[in-house]
Parts: structure tokens; sequence; C-alpha cells
């Protein structure tokens, strides 16, 4: 960040005939209040996360010392009455398990699109092409749920059954029939839902590979795909890479479209394709509506095991950015 | 290893802009070749059309006829890769691919045209080096990356990257004209020594280099900003520089315009 | 075509093999008469074999179309074409493979959205109608919608765009790395924890009720750090000529600012709330648990539960039944269109007001 501010020091008045001209104040009161309200927010803006961490991790104490049984481990969510017993391991497997099949679909299929933008399609469509991904990464979350429940669910039976037929055997894709209201699928919604972000984040960042590296693999007789692979992959890794957390981030706390297409339980199946299983943001739109205090507490609980995790995500993805910086402004 | 080149009816366009226009000439082998003319005229675009690296440029389109020996580049069936395979580029900035170390820079052309055995690729990446007189400093930190040397040690490696597949014909595009005068003076003597064994041609911005360096010089201009640049004539550097036959090439060697 | 030039073979040890210029290539027209007969194939073999997804299909035909090419071009231009075949066709394939998808999701929204969207329905609330019947409207949802983010807008705008100010024109040293820091965290809270974080204060500690405004508040969380991010952007685009020019007239520094920094980049600054609006829009987690939703119109944001529109297509889409769909769909519309439209016009101001100076 190269601030302006050095320039603007006042510099001490200098003893001439036109002093009294020259020297006032140093600090007019006018920058004071103006310094002294932007700073502000900068302090209300901090004041803010603290009493997010301090005010959910207060709830949540309230609600895991109430808790008779353990709180990571258990499988139920039964926080009402006087024996509550609620745990957050099924939840923290939907989690991890919908957000997981959703980078694996979306991360390979994001770069993809990236590239053919950025190196393969005809000029005239590539820049219209970016357009409009960065608008559908407008498109709100209940819409993609919408859609999901009402139009992905009904189409995903019959590939259900074909992927029990041959990799049935596995276990992890044998599939009872019925409505295919599970994590895969909740994974492969996020997935079309985190592509547009993902792509755009990429292809920004290959349309920044220099040009002169993409010649000198080209001067060599390199084929386009060498070319990219030689000189236009090894700059955009780290920024592939923090665009998937960025994805990844966002697939951790989806909470609309997987309340709209999961049918949950609390039950960790071996199974992908069967129904059931939740996660933490769907736990708490599901079952806010009936909590009491304490069930409100409770799901506040689950909530900051989420903030917590998310928070390792993006702090992973902004290191790597940082470094890329750095890296970058070495090789300059 | 050398090739003669042959340009006949040559005219290269950015979209439906004309950048040169109708250009022919004979680049000798084992021999350096110079363009020189002032900013625009066409020099650059002309040597970007001899390994058909202009065509990469959006809109880039070129007719006529570019003979090396005797194949048209420019012919039916013939692949664009092959052909930058054979005809090695140097460019203005030193471009060596910042995520490779030194030895995996100059090997990187080498791992594209098939397997080599280790000891091979070692043995090639040294003569290469040597060649491009790189190898005494850098003998000790191949594994380092390229991005860490100085700009005319990265140039030089460059230089060493495009010599590793043993091309016909080197193409410089003004290789000097980010480099202090010192690594100036190492890459002109590597000129020196290479056109032992390439064809080499230079576009340089610098008289003195084109006079120092090259055995033939072309003079390249263009009549009005907006025209097709044009080969004004194509001699020996000493007739160039001393008694051409065109007006314009001596107001520009005297420095009247450019 | 066959490639038969004559060549020197050179002796020195190692050295490749000059390779001839000419190669046997695929014709142009391959890959897309490849993409034919493999469309072609996948429809046949999804028909001869009985596959009820039309999913299926098309990954049997991206499946044959990448094998297809990779083949025939390793057949006739050999290994190193093909491999470029065949990152070219994944490339492509993996393109129509998304595109399927997203162009579907706007689709159906538009077809079905498209049956219930008239006056009626953008001026009348759900009222006293039962859920299962027709008709109803979604006025009160948008009343609600843009209270809330007009209030969110209120609060979060002047703090992110003072705070942008305050990072870009006086920040240096610990406090600056500190509050960028936490922007950098703020921009990753899942919109549900700014709802639960409201939660815990506003209504199980201090005991206030739903309300609009207790929505808009957990919404201005989410907006902070998105317009913090897009002023500073901005304002750092300003050049510093600008600046000093005016200080050097003799300007005092808030002077310069407001009359010369930030009019330069208004228009940037704009875009960057505007985009910040259409995301927040969207939102449905913190409006479910602070705003709860409500059937009727409620004007006041201040009191009492109120409906949204991202909560109101949830909220219907929960009822189940084919009315409620059909509104669901037709709100959904409506929230596409007004976030979409928020985005243009954004990008319009953005690329009409760009400051000259950039590049």
């Amino acid at each position: 960040m190269n601030s302006p501010s050095s320039i603007s020091e006042t510099p001490p008045p200098p003893a001439s005939p036109a002093g009294a001209a020259i020297s006032g104040k140093a600090v007019r009161p006018g920058d004071r209040i103006f310094l002294g309200f932007s700073r502000g927010s900068g302090i209300a803006l901090l004041v803010i996360m603290a009493a997010i961490a301090a005010f959910l991790t207060y709830r949540s104490v309230l609600a895991i010392t109430g808790d008779k049984a353990d709180f990571f481990t258990t499988f139920d969510w039964n926080a009402t009455g006087t024996e509550p017993k609620f745990g957050i391991a099924v939840l923290a497997f939907g989690t991890v398990v919908s957000s997981v099949v959703a980078m694996v679909i979306a991360v390979p299929v994001a770069v993809g699109i990236a590239l053919f933008i950025s190196h393969y399609a005809p000029r005239k469509l590539a820049s219209p092409l970016g357009y409009v991904i960065d608008l559908l990464a407008a498109v709100p979350s209940i819409v993609y749920g919408l859609w999901g429940a009402l139009f992905l669910v009904p189409h995903l039976s019959g590939l259900y059954g074909w992927l029990d037929d041959y990799l049935g055997w596995t276990g992890i894709f044998s599939y009872g029939g019925g409505a295919a209201r599970s994590l895969f699928t909740v994974g492969i919604l996020l997935a079309i839902m985190i592509l547009p972000i993902v792509t755009s984040v990429s292809r920004e960042v290959f349309l920044q590979a220099p040009k002169m590296h993409e010649e000198a693999a080209l001067a060599l007789g390199a084929t386009r795909w060498e070319v990219i692979r030689m000189s236009v992959l090894p700059f955009g890794r780290s920024g592939v890479i923090s665009a998937s957390m960025l994805g990844l981030g966002r697939a951790l706390g989806e909470t609309m479209a997987v309340a709209t297409v999961l049918s949950p339980s609390f039950l960790i199946s071996k199974s992908l394709l069967d129904p059931g299983g939740g996660t933490f943001a769907q736990n708490i739109a599901s079952k806010f509506s009936e909590a009491d205090q304490f069930g409100q507490d409770a799901l506040i609980a689950s909530g900051l095991v989420l903030f917590v995790i998310t928070l390792l995500v993006n702090g992973g993805a902004r290191l790597i950015i940082a470094r890329r910086k750095e890296y970058s402004g070495a090789a300059a | 290893m050398a090739k003669r080149i042959d340009v006949s009816g040559l005219s290269a366009f950015y979209g439906s802009h004309k950048a040169i226009d109708d250009i022919s000439m004979t680049i000798e082998p084992r021999s350096v070749t110079a363009f020189i003319g002032p900013s625009g005229c066409g020099k650059s675009t002309f040597l970007r059309t001899l390994n058909r690296m202009h065509e990469v440029t959006p809109g880039g389109r070129v007719e006529g006829k570019v003979m090396l020996d005797d194949e048209n580049l420019y012919g039916s069936g013939v692949d664009p890769v092959a052909v930058r395979r054979t005809v090695g580029m140097v460019f203005q900035r030193p471009n060596p691919f910042p995520t490779m170390s030194i030895f995996d820079n100059v090997a990187a052309g080498l791992r594209l045209n098939g397997s080599y055995k280790k000891s091979e690729l070692k043995e090639i990446v040294e003569r290469s080096l040597k060649g491009a007189n790189l190898w005494n400093e850098v003998k000790d930190r191949l594994n380092k990356p390229g991005s860490g040397l100085s700009g005319g040690q990265q140039q030089r490696l460059c230089i060493a990257r495009a010599i590793a597949v043993e091309p016909q014909v080197l193409l410089m595009d003004e290789p000097c004209s980010a480099l202090d005068p010192i690594s100036t003076l190492a890459i002109e003597d590597l000129i020196g020594e290479l056109k032992e064994r390439f064809t080499i041609v230079i576009v340089t911005h610098n008289m003195q280099q084109a006079a120092r360096v090259s055995d033939r010089t072309a003079f390249f201009n263009l009549a009005a900003v907006g025209k097709p640049g044009k080969l004004i004539e194509i001699d020996e550097t000493e007739r160039i520089f001393s008694n051409p036959s065109v007006q314009a090439t001596e107001d520009y060697i005297s420095g009247r315009f450019g | 075509m066959t490639a038969v030039t004559d060549r020197p073979t050179v002796a020195s040890g190692g050295a490749p093999l000059p390779v001839s210029l000419k190669q046997a290539r695929l014709p142009r027209w391959a890959p897309p008469v490849i993409a034919l007969v493999a469309a072609g194939a996948g429809c046949g073999i999804g028909l001869g074999a009985g596959l009820d997804s039309t999913i299926q299909w098309g990954l049997i035909a991206a499946a044959l179309f990448v094998l297809g090419t990779y083949v025939l071009s390793a057949a006739v231009e050999g290994g190193r074409q093909a491999k470029d075949r065949l990152a070219t066709s994944m490339v492509w394939t993996s393109f129509l493979l998304a595109v399927i998808p997203l162009a579907s999701l706007l689709w159906e929204t538009v077809a079905r959205g498209i049956k219930v969207l008239n006056v009626y329905f953008l001026s009348h609330s759900m009222g006293t109608l039962p859920d299962a019947l027709p008709g109803g409207g979604i006025y009160h949802a948008i009343i609600g919608t843009l209270e809330q983010v007009g209030l969110a807008t209120l609060i979060a705008a002047p703090i992110g765009l003072l705070t942008a100010i305050y990072l870009v024109e006086y920040g240096r040293g610990r406090f600056a790395k500190t509050v960028t820091f936490f922007v950098d965290v703020m921009t990753g809270i899942p919109s549900i924890v700014a709802g639960l974080f409201i939660l815990s204060v506003w209504i199980l500690i201090l005991g206030f009720g739903p309300s609009g405004f207790a929505g808009a508040m957990a919404l201005a969380i989410l907006m902070m750090p998105v317009v913090v991010r897009s002023t500073e952007e901005m304002l750092k685009l300003v050049p510093n000529e600008l600046r000093e020019a005016s200080l050097a007239l003799g300007v005092p520094k808030w002077r310069t600012i407001l009359k010369v920094v930030l009019p330069t980049s208004l228009g940037g600054i704009t875009t960057g709330v505007m985009l910040a609006i259409a995301r927040i829009t969207g939102e449905t987690a913190p409006v479910l648990l602070l705003v709860w939703g409500a059937k009727t119109i409620n004007n006041n944001p201040f009191d009492g539960a109120q409906q949204s529109l991202p909560l109101y297509v949830f909220q219907q889409w929960q009822i189940g039944t084919d009315a409620a769909y059909d509104r669901a769909w037709g709100a959904a519309l409506v929230l596409i269109a007004f976030v979409m439209i928020l985005n243009l016009v954004a990008r319009g101001i953005a690329r009409w007001k760009a400051p000259k100076t950039h590049r």
C-alpha cells in the first residue's frame, strides 16, 4: 500500500515575516475530526469482530455445559427437556463430506472453464463469457436451492441407480432408490454454486500470466497445452488454490441450498447416495423454528464450530495469497 | 546446422492493418543479419513472421513465402510448432521460466521434444550453458531458480535455452535493450561465437551494435505513421554504414531522423 | 500428406534430430465431427440401454468425445499432439458440462416464474390465503427486503467507506494492518453465523423480538467487508499527483479527501456498494433467524416479524404444494431480476466512470 500520507505531514512553519499567515495549528480541527471518524470506523469493525467471537463463545459455553452428552462425538440433536443430548459428529461429517464432494467436482471443471475463457475460446466469445460467469456468481443461493430441490433431485435418481449398478460394490456408491436427497446431491449442488466464483478468480489469475513466458514456451516449439503447462499453470497454481479455498469457505457455510435439498437424519451412512446426514448450517436453519432458548444456544454452539472452521480455511487462503504476492515481487 | 532463409513477397497484418508490405530478402546461413530502422517500421513484426510467432498475436495474419532452404514455412501441412522448434528465438526482455531452476530452464525445450537419459540431458545442458558463456557463473547453482540471476545472465540463460534444442536459425528481438553496457558486450561477444553454428537474425535499435556484430544489415522504414513498413535495402554491413545506395538509409544512419 | 524432407543428420551426441516441419494433422473439421458422432452415440447408447436420465447420456457422450479425439489424434498425429488435443477437448467438455446446469437454472426460473408473475402478484401480500391455494403475492416480501437491505446499507456503507478511507489515506502501522486482517476474516463469515451473533446479542441477551432491523444488522455485518475491500481498491486507483496537487494549493487533507479523492473515485465506490447490496439481497439464513417471515404486510422494520424475498422463496418451498412452488419460482424470478439489474447497472457505472488514468 503506498499511501500518500508521507507528503501530507505539515512541515514546521518556518520563521518568516509572513509567519502569521503560514503558521496555524499543526493539525487543523477539520483534519482531526475526519481522522477521528475514519479511525473510529476501523475500531468499530474490530469491536464487531471481537463481539462476534465473544458472544458466540459465551452462549456456546452455556449450551455445552448444559449438554448431558459429549458435544463432539454424540450422534443426536435433542436440545430440549431436562436431559438435553446433542453433538456435532454427524454435522461435522456431513459438512466435510459434502464440501469435499463439491470441491472434487468443481475445482477441475472451474479450472477447465477458466482456461477455456482465458486461452481457448474465440476472442469474441471470451469476454462476454467472463461477464456472464461474474453475473452467475451473484445468483442468490436460495435460487440454487429451489432449483436443486425441484429440478436437480428428480434428475439424479437415474444417475444414482447407474452408479449403484457399477460402483455399488464399493459401499460408498450403493443406492437404495427413493428421492436423491443425499449428501452427494448436496455436493453436486454446492459444486454448481461455487463454480462461478472459483472460475472467475482462476480466470483472472490465468489472464495475468505474463505473456513473455508464454512466448518463451511457444518459441521453444511448445503446443498450446505445453505452453499452459509450462507457463500458465505454474504461475496460476497458488491463485487457483486460493480461489478453491474461497469456494470451500462458501460451501462450508452454505445454508439454504443444503436445507432445501437434503433430507436430514442423525445417522452417518456408509453410502453417499442414500438420504441422510446433515451440515452445520442446514441443521441450524431447520432446527431453529422449534428450538427454545437453550436449543438456540445449542445451535449457536454448533455455529461457533462452523465459524472456527471457515476462519481456518479462509486464513489458509489469505496466507497463500500473501505468499504469492511476495513470490511475484521477488520474480519481477 | 544453419540454413538459408529466402523470403519473397511477405506481408503481415494485425487485423485489417497492414504492418509490413511485400518484403523479399535472403538471409545467409552462418552469418549475422541485423535489422535496423525507426520505431514502428515493422522490423520486429517481420522477425516474428520468420518463426510463425506473428500469428500468435490476436488478429495476426501473414501472406507470402518464407523458404527455409527448400521448405516453405507457410506451406500447407506445415506445423507451426515444428517451425518454432527449428527456428529459435530470444526476446527483448529476458524471460526464463520463473518457477523452474536454471537446469530445468535449459532442459525445457528438450523435455518437450522427447525423452532423454539423465546423463544426456546433463551433457546437453552443460554444452548449451558453455555455448552461452554462462557455465562458469552458474555451474554451482544449477538447481536455483533462474529468476535469481542478473539481467544479463538471464538473457544468456535464455540463449542457452534456445540453442539447447539445436535450432537451424536463431532470432533475436533487441536482445540487449534491457541490459547494461557490460552485459551487452557479453551478449555481443556471444553472438560472434554463435554465428559459427547458427543463422542469426538480430533486431536492434542501436546502430553501433548493428555495425559491431552483423555481417549484413537490412534497413526498414515506413512512409508515414499508419502506413506499412517496407524493406529499403539490405547489403553488407560495411556498405550500409559507409556508402548506402538509398538516400533514406544514409539519412537514418547519420542521425537525421529516427 | 507424408512428410519426407531430406535433411542432414546431426552427428553430435545426444542432440535432437531435426524434426520435419510437416506433421500429419487431423483436418480442421475433425473435432466437430467427432463431437457429433459422440453425441449421437451417447444418445444411441442411452436409448438402447434404456437409461432414463439424460444426465447419463451427456456424460457418456462427453467421455466418448474426449476418448475418441485422443485415440484418433494419437494414431494420426503422435503423442504430443494427442495430449494437446486431449487438453483442448477436456477444456471444451468441462465448459459445456458447466453451462448446462447453469443455463438450466436460469431457464427453469424464468419459465416457471413467469407463470405467476403479474401485477397482482407484485402488489398483494399473502394475507389470510390458505397455503395450498393459488393466488397471493409478494408485496410484503418486497417491502421487507427493501427496508432490511436499505437499513443494512445505511449502517454498513458509512462504516465501510470511512474504514477504507482510513486504510488508504491514513493507515500505517500495526493498527491498520490489524484492521486489514480482520476485514479479510470478516469476508469469510458464513451468513448464518452473522445471524447467530445478532440472535445471541439482540434477541437472547437484550430480549428484543424479531424485526427487520435485527436482520438488517446481520446483513450489515456481511456487507461491511465487501464495501471496505471495493472502496479500498477504488481509492488506490486515484493517482497521487491529484492529492499532491490539491495539498500543494494549501487545501487541508480532509478537504482534499472530500473534494478531490472521493469525487474522482465516486463511480467505482458506487459500483462496489451496489454489488455489496446485490450480495446481501439474496441472503436468506440471517433473515430466517432474525426476521422470521410473515404473511402480511408490516411496514415497520423496527417492530415485529417481516417478510423478505429470499425467505419467502424458502417458506413457499417448505409448504410443498404446486401453488406454493409456483409462487416460490415467481419470487425467485423477481429476486434474480433484482440482483441482476443491480449488477448490470453497477458494472455499467464502473465502465462509464472508470478513471481515465487506469492503464
